[in-house]
């Protein structure tokens, strides 16, 4: 017994001192702070000038509206001691730019300080837009005139040109511009129908002990399948209880074919069109292209 | 009577196996394995651009046969070990792949070196794009070797969290994965002497 209580101990020892691990692991890892991002054209370094920018927006946008892929385009005043390439892969792995299932979302980085700056191409336009043509564009279009100065008209060609390359890539459409579920919602109903008929022959004059198992039953297999549910998974329980006394209350000649109608209305939608600008959760591997002016 | 028994048997099975990660465990294994993928198919691009970088630096630095020449058996060396996704918990198999690797980095950041001394090479187009193409590669490789990384530790510290390290301990016997760490010379920059 004492002994039992002694690993419990350690057990608690561990989640507590794990848990604090965990905080103090996060703490150095956001060194450099992530802009929020509520436009295409983020100029926290004061690079461009509001012609530019509005310019820039309204085009980005326009071809966010036809093709669907993002280009986001982001200047800082200093990385800070960061690595160029490291920072932008957590910049876009935070924002999510392009949409999901297709990633194909860019972002053109300038490191005001540095005097760096970085393409940042998603898996789904690495195929137009590769290291090779993303190293063209800083080394043959932007650089040139940044080392003139001319950073705005820098940037503005440097888009154009992204632009360009992936114009035609993908096509907005209402598949591909929203997020789609991430549950499997077909498998929670297809055990649903089983459990609830397997209960409903089993228990058919034992109402309450039905509900119970119902009751029990649904929330584990909502955690299954849809764990990210949390919290709303207790709600689950008066539904299998509900469940439970029904299917156990039916006559015993029905030997199953109960719907449940209970997983209906998951998932969860983002709508990155119309105003601001919000990442569709694109994905990204590291594919681009570095240059310094 | 013997029914509701056997029905509570079926309720409480599943709570302990989603409860105690019998599934998640799986899950993350399969994100290790994706992973490792990843970072093989990284590498196999850098091992593709070599010929075509070889033959480009070999028409202007004449007088490099050497570096070339180590630039190519680090090449072979590195394609010729090869970890599969079952193999990953053997750190000896992982040893060698990483010092091949590692070899192969450090045969090319050599390369890079001696080429600073060629500027009509430097100025050909065919090699600016080779050079744009092998960065951005780099940049991929350390991508997928963070992500691979990643993905190790997490499933490294699930198998042994307590209650899923019982369920590895009992029914999966899921064996830990080695990481792969930068290569020691990666990490000093090759030193230019003229």
């Amino acid at each position: 017994m004492k002994s039992v209580l002694k690993n419990l101990k350690m057990e608690l020892l561990t989640v507590v001192l794990s848990v604090t691990v965990l905080f103090f692991q996060v703490a150095p890892l956001a060194a450099l702070e992530i802009p929020r991002l509520d436009s295409r054209i983020n100029d926290t370094a004061k690079m461009l000038s509001g012609q530019t920018k509005t310019g820039l927006e309204t085009l980005l946008a326009g071809f966010e509206s036809t093709d669907s892929t993002q280009i986001v385009v982001l200047t800082i005043p200093s990385l800070e001691g960061e690595v160029l390439e490291e920072y932008s892969m957590r910049v876009v792995e935070a924002l999510g730019i392009g949409q999901k299932g297709s990633d194909n979302g860019a972002l053109l980085l300038v490191a005001r300080d540095e005097r760096k700056l970085r393409i940042e191409v998603g898996y789904g336009l690495e195929g137009s837009l590769t290291d090779l043509v993303a190293g063209r564009i800083v080394g043959g279009v932007i650089v040139p005139r940044f080392k003139e100065g001319k950073f705005d008209q820098g940037i503005h060609d440097g888009v154009i040109a992204m632009v360009d390359a992936v114009r035609g890539e993908f096509v907005a459409s209402a598949a591909n511009t929203k997020t789609g579920n991430d549950s499997d919602p077909a498998g929670l109903i297809f055990i649903a129908i089983f459990a609830f008929s397997f209960i409903g022959r089993v228990l058919h004059n034992k109402q309450k002990v039905a509900a119970g198992v119902g009751a029990l039953a649904s929330p584990v297999m909502g955690l299954m399948f849809l764990p990210q549910l949390g919290f709303w998974l207790l709600a689950l329980i008066p539904l299998g209880a509900l469940g439970g006394l029904f299917v156990s209350s039916l006559s015993a000649s029905s030997g199953g074919g109960f719907y449940s109608g209970g997983s209906g209305g998951f998932g969860r939608s983002s709508g990155g069109f119309g105003g601001g600008f919000s990442g569709g959760g694109g994905g990204f591997g590291g594919g681009g292209a570095s240059g310094g002016w | 009577m013997k029914r509701i028994t056997l029905l509570f048997l079926v309720a409480l099975l599943s709570v302990v196996l989603s409860g105690c990660g019998y599934n998640s465990l799986q899950v993350q294994e399969e994100g290790v394995f994706k992973a490792w993928a990843d970072v093989e198919s990284t590498l196999q691009r850098r091992a593709d651009l070599i010929p075509n970088l070889v033959e480009t630096v070999k028409g202007y630095a004449k007088h490099e046969q050497e570096t070339l020449q180590a630039v190519i058996e680090a090449r072979s060396k590195a394609t010729s070990v090869q970890v599969s996704a079952k193999d990953l918990n053997n750190p000896a198999m992982m040893q060698q792949f990483q010092a091949a690797q590692g070899g192969l980095s450090a045969a090319l950041s050599k390369l890079m070196v001696v080429v600073e001394r060629y500027p009509d090479l430097k100025a050909n187009q065919n090699f600016l794009d080779l050079q744009n193409q092998l960065e951005g590669t780099e940049n991929r490789i350390n991508v997928a070797r963070q992500r691979f990384n990643t993905a190790v530790s997490s499933f490294n510290g699930a198998i042994r969290q307590f209650p899923a390290s019982l369920t590895n301990k009992f029914l999966l016997h899921l064996d830990r994965k080695e990481y792969f760490k930068a290569e020691e010379g990666a990490k000093v920059a090759p030193k230019v002497t003229f």
